[in-house]
């Protein structure tokens, strides 16, 4: 690990003096401390963050809103959450360990870097890591990679379960610098990699996630979230589905549909949500919906199966919820 | 094992339990310092490692007040293992990914090599060693003997501590599958989880 400098800020204010590109925020320390070790992440100042007052988990009339250091165990264990928007749960549970779950905040879950193998591995050209330097995964070892949002330059895939639920529901993201307060739509916070894989948000280096807010929906209590992987725990998606369902009688009133582990940030699937509604919830639907729910993609030698898992994954979570009913 | 060399050692005061229960009241007391040693390490905090200043941790390890000196990037796994000779605590793979590092920090169960010592302050933090009460194995501990819940024994004391925060901060699992799936962060090479599992349902029928 190079050398850091250490503080401790006790308030938003303080921890924000001084903080630039230079400055890392220490939360539950699961990415950067890891990042740190490999020398991925080189930061010189390291402020740690965990006394502020970033915490609380309120619904009230506009939604749910959560602070940026509650952990992934308190927010998914919360049963406002779990009644009311069960794939936000779900999603938690599903990541990580019971040990890193307790660990990791909300604010640093939207944050974590990619699990690229080549990002991780100072010792191999990354666009992402080093500006400039190629990519590896392009003709490398990519079965975990994106196939949505790639770029020449970069196609390693978002990792965070909990951000796809969370880009389906219109989540905004709360952010604080010292010149004051700003609110941005998660879906929207998250940039493409385009020719700047380094810039993965708009985020600036002397801003901080104060908080999220998950807009009140009626449809979110009708929810579900479907992992696939490679082994059945403690494993990053392959694909991912956060489905939520509104329905009146037989047909569906409103969906949102959004898919993780293939893109290269969470990716919100408005043209099935389109194609499911007005429909009846029927598996003839939902089949139909998802045919074009991988258009674009660009599959690469070892992840050329992600647009068919991604369709079935779709499915899947649509007739399991619906059955749930 | 003979019975006579048991008693025998019994007899001398250095079974093997008593040593390392020993070792442990020696270790838990070195670092500790009086007010005047506090104020040379608060000016030592001034003085720089690879150019940064060091940080002074006040925390709680296993119940006992502890103040030491860290280096910014010190990680609370090296420094039990390191400067408060708390070995219990394994280092795996020392990149979050297998569990071995497993403590309780204000009783819940967190990776002690991604956790910053220097973001300790203030903090409980729970080893192995502090598990048993005296000469008495704390339930787990009890059920992993009695089941032979392991085989090398590396990762067994972070795979009790995670059991016992699963059940204690968590509660109860309902089922085996739930055993297994809530203690999926933990890692056993040799693939003792059988036995795991049958140690973790019996010892949270005995805990309160």
């Amino acid at each position: 690990m190079r050398p850091y400098t250490f503080a401790q800020a006790r308030s938003v204010r303080e921890a924000l003096r001084g903080a630039g590109s230079d400055t890392a925020f220490l939360a539950g320390g699961t990415t950067l401390v890891d990042l740190m070790k490999l020398e991925v992440m080189t930061p010189e100042r390291v402020v740690d963050i965990n006394r502020l007052p970033l915490d609380g988990i309120t619904l009230d009339r506009k939604g749910l809103h959560i602070g940026a250091l509650e952990r992934m165990s308190d927010v998914a264990a919360d049963p406002a959450v779990r009644e009311n928007y069960p794939m936000v749960a779900q999603a938690l549970e599903l990541s990580a360990s019971a040990q890193l779950r307790n660990m990791a905040s909300i604010g640093g879950n939207l944050l974590q870097r990619t699990r690229c193998g080549y990002f991780r591995d100072v010792s191999t050209p990354c666009n992402k890591r080093e500006p400039g330097s190629g990519c590896s995964a392009l003709e490398g070892v990519n079965r975990g990679h994106a196939v949505l949002g790639t770029s020449d330059d970069c196609i390693a895939s978002h990792p965070s379960d909990l951000a796809v639920p969370l880009v389906a529901l219109s989540t905004v993201v709360h952010l604080a610098s010292a010149r004051g307060t700003r609110s941005v739509p998660l879906d929207t916070f998250y940039t493409l990699p385009g020719s700047t894989p380094d810039v993965e948000n708009v985020l600036r280096p002397n801003e901080l996630i104060t908080g999220i807010t998950v807009p009140r929906s009626p449809w979110a209590a009708h929810s579900l979230y479907v992992k696939v992987r490679d082994r059945q725990s403690y494993e990053f998606a392959l694909t991912s589905a956060a489905v939520a369902l509104e329905v009146r009688g037989r047909t569906i009133t409103n969906a949102r549909v959004a898919a993780g582990g293939v893109g290269t940030r969470p990716w919100r699937l408005t043209a099935v949500e389109r194609a499911l509604t007005g429909r009846p919830a029927t598996s003839a639907t939902f089949e139909a919906a998802v045919v074009r729910a991988a258009d674009g993609a660009q599959p690469r030698e070892h992840n050329a199966f992600k647009p068919a898992l991604l369709r079935r994954t779709l499915v899947r979570a649509l007739t399991e919820l619906q059955e749930s009913r | 094992m003979n019975p006579d060399n048991d008693a025998g050692h019994g007899r001398s005061g250095v079974s093997r339990r008593n040593f390392l229960g020993g070792g442990l009241v020696a270790a838990a007391v070195t670092p500790l310092l009086n007010a005047t040693a506090e104020a040379e390490a608060a000016e030592a905090a001034s003085a720089t490692a690879d150019g940064v200043a060091q940080v002074l941790v006040r925390a709680a390890v296993n119940g006992a007040p502890v103040t030491v000196l860290v280096d910014p990037r010190a990680t609370l796994l090296d420094t039990l293992r390191e400067k408060l000779d708390l070995k219990g605590t394994k280092k795996g793979c020392d990149r979050g990914q297998c569990g071995a590092c497993t403590v309780h920090v204000d009783g819940r169960r967190v990776l002690s090599c991604l956790t910053l010592a220097a973001s300790t302050t203030g903090h409980e933090v729970t080893t192995i060693e502090g598990l048993a009460d005296g000469d008495r194995l704390h339930p787990m501990q009890q059920a992993f003997v009695e089941h032979d819940g392991l085989q090398c024994g590396f990762c067994t004391p972070g795979q009790i501590m995670s059991a016992v925060a699963m059940v204690d901060d968590e509660g109860p699992a309902r089922s085996d599958d739930e055993i297994r799936e809530r203690m999926s962060g933990n890692i056993c090479r040799c693939s003792a989880y059988p036995r795991i599992v049958d140690a973790i349902r019996d010892a949270q029928k005995v805990m309160r």
